[in-house]
């Protein structure tokens, strides 16, 4: 057991941490503020490798290990939580189940660009009402000659507005339910593809979320990830890479109010002495520093795993679920520390606070989460 | 006295006798006089005599050559070398023996044929150094058409100039000034040779530092000498200003320091002091000159002068933003005093650069600092503890600026700060900027078509006439009226 | 070193970097007066970082190399491994026990037998100056020990045939100066934003980059001019800076209270009036 990153990892994290300080820190009210797309840290990003961390060099790649990739979410989550799930959801999303489910051809036409951040990818999952029910989806696509025609929607689609290749799923044989789902690479601007109605979020505001429209849309047969029916499986197994990312955000966010709170713990002065000095808030931020702490190990656990051809479901959905729940924690506290400055937008716990929240929903609640977990105990 | 060829332009004819005998040290120039290339040329002696108009003069022949660049190496620079008309100079070997060295030396740096203001500042420290030992304080300056400051320099303390004034000095060139200054070194021996720490004497500095293998400090604060030794202390800041380090050159002369602006105090111009100039004539290669200076600029933007400011108001962090800055900026209008900031708030963007306080901004010392949610990082208080009174505005009861604070106030600066200005303004208070209300300024209403006087914020006239003599003088009205 | 090769279309470019404490983390201890090195990270000296970005553009633009030459401690790889995944071709650490204790006379002397040994370059840059020791001096030394033009305070470079056309920093303006290559360049903060290490840069330089490591045999340096023994300056002592009395902390009930407080002090002292 050896508890160390290496100098890789080390050296990975202080690198991130440079640009997340001077790149994405100074912006991350502003884009939360205007709802923005960040493109500008987004390209900055990509010169660094970080759109596709995981990518073999092969394909754009930076070939780096799951922890070195739950490093990079967790530090630019640390100062904006909304360019950490942009981040995330390239990596984990859409890299991940074109490279490991997509032919040579398809890596080259839609991996390359996807991790070299030329081009940034999305993940078309949910649909009204197929959220936590993943398994009744409504889209169909129907195969004609050489093609597939695609009908229906999709909601909630994280970088879906701004997407330039997205992983998305319809139904090919209705009668076979979960095993008749079957997964298409799509790209922007293709005939009969179009973007609905755009969410007006809580928090993460400057990542987009909105709704993918498909009329008639001719997928190209050569755009379909792996085999007829194989989706469902295709889903499962690239959400147990996205809960690293998520779960890695929410350690990133919990991280910066942590950050935020011990140094305005120090600063403020009430009764003549800083409000640190009182042991109500030095006892809470040990608990905080704690659980944070806590959260951490789940994390890189579950990357380790990762990185050790383990199965990682478990790891994943723990890791997810205590991160989650804990940035909720943190940053509630975080505020409360602050008091009535912290519920005001002069101080940026509240758009942590915001943040979190996300973060026990999406890529499976923390009920699904906790459905994984008992499931892997046998029950 | 260094070798010196000189050319009377006036007697020269331009036969070109001396090109012939010696092509390598002369030519003709535009308008056919001859012109000295080098005065290390083979066969540079004979020409004086062979100038048919005896318009070549040449002094100090017995006198060796300085010092010249290492030769062991040939370098690319698009001039071959003649290494033996060069003396050679052992390479890595000092050339000035500790017990042969004396007086202290200080490079007069000028600009624009402006003498700056740290060699007055080192003068006036080498002056005490110098006194410790019974040494002479010595003035190099160098430039074109400079020879008029040799005087400046001695009124400020200086027994001997050395000027070495040529047109192909009018800019700074780090080679030419580390050949010239070398070979002073050379010849004369100094025992201490300080320099300003600007961006002139820091690229000089350590150049010359290594052609005569000596010791040099940089950025010093403080020079003094030790008792026993008579060995100079140059005492410097360093890690950042964490730390403060007293350095030695025990056994290698002279003892260099560059010396950090604004810190050495000037001693009073005495125009009735004397002291020998002597004029050196640079000894230059062509290879000497390779780098060309294509032009010289001053940034147009407004300067901030925060070195010679009295007072100074400088935000951090705390101030939060751009606009932040304006109740900063109101008290130090009030106050006569420059807007200062930290690296945080630069890098944030409150502020520009060119008014950053710190280790990479500017060293201040004014007679008063005021920081105002400056959390006093060592960087910042490298830069400003040697204000006389600092006073700091700060939330934090535990901020590090409170350490090289005078006074502090715990508290919001946007709720103080304003409160000062007003409280400031209610009691009539103000900076330290001379003040000269007091003093009469005439001026001529042109509403009423008189001569009035000003005297401690009124006008007055009437009386003015009569000390103007006017026509408009009206007898027996004695006193100044006030309009 | 020939003078007829055409420059501009292969350079061979040398960079010298320090490996430095993090000034803006160090602390002292308030009881020893001394400084606290446990747990200041090391970085990369910022100076030479935007030397070694100008050095990468330079050679994306012309072609050729370039190689980072540090002198310090063996930990000092990890600031080669960073300048690595920035992007540079070859790290060279110089590295030994004599020359520890080494000012910057006895360190110039020694980055310049490394590039000696290295041969041919076109170029070298360095940082205007270190956040540790803020001397400036390692530039100007080096380009004398190898008997090369120098420009400091460099804040533009732009190449023409086998001439540098270079900005120079001044304190009230710039100037604009040519030289001909080979030259030695000290960048300030304003030549250039550094790029950020990439992540595959960082792999390689972990899994595959290895610094070379050469000691003073290594570069043929005479002992007499290394180290401690080659340096003509000695640090006779340090100390912490003095402090100033203890701060005078304004009471009042009110900002307003504390403010009159303060102008009555100030006014005391004859600062303001």
């Amino acid at each position: 057991m050896d508890f160390r990153l290496n100098d890789e990892q080390e050296m990975i994290r202080s690198a991130v941490r440079e640009l997340a300080l001077n790149d994405i820190e100074p912006i991350a009210k502003e884009i939360d503020a205007e709802s923005r797309h960040p493109a500008e840290t987004i390209k900055k990003l990509a010169e660094m490798g970080i759109m596709g961390m995981m990518v073999s060099e092969e394909y754009g790649g930076s070939g780096s290990d799951a922890i070195s990739y739950a490093i990079a979410v967790e530090e630019i989550s640390r100062v904006c939580g909304s360019t950490g799930i942009i981040v995330s959801v390239n990596n984990s999303l859409a890299c991940y189940p074109i490279e490991k489910f997509g032919t040579d051809d398809q890596k080259n036409k839609f991996l390359t660009p996807l991790a070299s951040g030329a081009k940034l990818g999305a993940f078309g999952l949910t649909e009204p009402s197929a959220g936590t029910d993943a398994g009744s989806q409504r889209t169909v696509a129907q195969k004609e000659d050489g093609h597939y025609i695609i009908n229906g929607s999709k909601i909630f689609i994280t970088n879906g507005p701004v997407a330039d290749t997205l992983v998305i799923f319809a139904m090919t044989d209705k009668s076979a339910g979960m095993r008749g789902i079957t997964a298409f690479i799509i790209e922007k601007g293709m005939p009969g593809f179009s973007i609905g109605t755009e969410e007006d979020k809580l928090g993460i505001r400057g990542s987009q979320t909105g709704e993918l429209v498909f009329q008639n849309l001719i997928v190209p047969e050569e755009n379909r990830l792996w085999d007829e029916g194989r989706g469902f499986s295709i889903a499962m197994q690239t959400l147990d890479c996205g809960r690293i990312g998520v779960a890695a955000q929410a350690l990133g966010i919990a991280q910066g109010a942590l950050d935020r709170s011990v140094q305005y713990a120090k600063e403020r002065v009430q009764f003549g002495k800083p409000i640190g000095k009182f042991q109500a808030i030095s006892f809470m931020l040990a608990d905080m520093e704690t659980r944070v702490q806590a959260a951490r190990y789940l994390v890189y656990s579950a990357a380790f795993a990762k990185d050790n051809q383990k199965k990682y479901s478990k790891e994943a959905a723990m890791a997810k679920l205590y991160a989650a729940e804990t940035a909720m924690d943190i940053t509630t506290k975080a505020i409360q520390i602050h008091g009535g400055y912290g519920y005001t937008k002069d101080y940026p716990v509240e758009r942590y606070f915001r943040d979190a929240k996300i973060t026990e929903i999406y890529e499976g609640t923390s009920e699904v989460m906790k459905m994984v977990i008992s499931r892997a105990l046998g029950l | 006295m260094i070798m010196e060829v000189t050319i009377d332009r006036e007697l020269c004819i331009g036969c070109a006798i001396c090109v012939q005998q010696c092509p390598q040290g002369y030519e003709l120039d535009d308008e056919l006089k001859a012109v000295v290339i080098s005065t290390r040329a083979p066969g540079i002696m004979d020409t004086e005599e062979a100038c048919p108009v005896g318009a070549i003069a040449i002094t100090g022949k017995d006198t060796p050559v300085g010092v010249s660049h290492f030769q062991a190496k040939p370098v690319g620079l698009g001039f071959s070398r003649e290494p033996e008309e060069i003396p050679v100079l052992e390479k890595l070997e000092p050339v000035v023996r500790v017990d042969e060295s004396s007086d202290v030396w200080v490079f007069a740096e000028q600009r624009e044929g402006k003498l700056a203001k740290v060699p007055l500042q080192l003068m006036g420290r080498a002056r005490d150094l110098a006194n410790e030992g019974k040494q002479k304080v010595v003035a190099v300056l160098i430039g074109n058409n400079v020879k008029n400051l040799a005087k400046e320099l001695i009124g400020y303390q200086a027994d001997t100039v050395y000027v070495a004034d040529d047109e192909r000095l009018e800019h700074y060139q780090t080679v030419p000034y580390t050949t010239i200054i070398s070979q002073l070194i050379k010849k004369h021996k100094p025992n201490i040779f300080l320099y300003g720490a600007t961006f002139i004497g820091r690229d000089l500095a350590p150049r010359i530092a290594q052609r005569v293998k000596t010791g040099l400090t940089a950025d010093c604060t403080k020079l003094t000498i030790e008792e026993d030794t008579g060995l100079l202390d140059q005492t410097r800041p360093a890690f950042g200003g964490n730390i403060m380090a007293t350095i030695q050159t025990p056994d290698h002369r002279p003892q260099m320091a560059t010396v950090r602006p604004g810190i050495m105090k000037v001693k009073t111009f005495d125009p009735d002091r004397s002291g020998e100039i002597i004029q050196i004539s640079p000894d230059l290669r062509r290879d000497d000159l390779i780098a060309k200076i294509i032009e010289v600029a001053k940034d147009s933007r407004t300067k901030v002068n925060l070195e010679e400011a009295k007072i100074i108001i400088s935000g951090g962090r705390g101030v939060g933003s751009k606009e932040g800055f304006g109740i900063l900026e109101e008290l130090a209008e009030l106050l006569g005093a420059e807007v200062g900031g930290s690296r945080v708030a630069v890098e944030s963007g409150y502020i520009e650069q060119d008014h950053q306080v710190g280790q990479t901004g500017k060293t201040v010392a004014p007679e008063l600092y005021i920081a105002c949610g400056i959390s006093g990082s060592i960087q910042h208080r490298a830069g400003m503890s040697t204000s006389k009174i600092i006073v700091a505005i700060n939330k934090d009861p535990d901020a590090q600026i409170l350490t090289v604070s005078d006074y502090a106030i715990v508290g919001d600066l946007h709720e103080v700060v304003p409160l000062m200005t007003r409280e400031l303004k209610k009691r009539g208070l103000g900076g330290l900027e001379e003040d000269i209300s007091w003093f009469p300024k005439l001026e001529y209403w042109w509403r009423n078509r008189v001569w009035t006087v000003t005297i401690g914020g009124r006008r007055w006239w009437r009386g003015v006439c009569a000390m103007l003599g006017s026509r408009s003088y009206i007898p027996g009205s004695t006193r100044l009226r006030s309009v | 070193m020939s003078i007829d090769r055409n420059k501009g279309e292969n350079m061979n470019i040398i960079v010298c970097m320090k490996q430095v404490p993090d000034t803006t983390d160090v602390k002292i201890d308030p009881k020893t007066g001394t400084l606290i090195r446990e747990g200041v990270p090391s970085i990369v000296n910022p100076d030479d970082k935007h030397a070694i970005e100008e050095s990468l553009r330079l050679k994306e633009k012309f072609g050729g190399t370039v190689t980072v030459v540090s002198m310090g401690p063996p930990q000092a790889i990890d600031a080669l491994k960073e300048v690595y995944a920035m992007g540079v071709d070859d790290t060279i650490l110089l590295s030994d026990r004599a020359f520890a204790g080494a000012d910057t006379w006895a360190t110039s002397y020694t980055l310049g037998m490394g590039i000696k040994a290295l041969g041919e370059y076109d170029l070298i840059f360095c940082g205007l100056q270190a956040i540790d020791g803020d001397t400036a001096q390692i530039g100007p030394q080096l380009a004398e020990f190898l008997d090369i033009p120098q420009v400091t305070y460099v804040k533009k470079v732009n190449i023409e045939g086998n001439e540098l056309t270079v900005v120079r920093a001044l304190e009230d303006g710039h100037m604009t100066v040519k030289v001909p290559m080979p030259a030695l360049l000290t960048a300030v903060k304003e030549l250039n934003r550094p790029r950020y290490p990439t992540m595959g840069g960082i792999i390689k330089a972990y899994r595959e980059h290895e610094t070379k490591v050469w000691s003073a045999s290594d570069i043929e340096a005479e002992p007499a001019n290394i180290g401690l023994e080659g340096s003509p300056t000695q640090v006779k002592r340090t100390f912490a800076p003095e402090p100033r009395g203890k701060v005078e902390i304004i009471e009042g009930d009110s900002a307003a209270e504390m403010v009159s407080g303060l102008v009555d002090k100030l006014k005391e002292k004859n600062v303001v009036r």
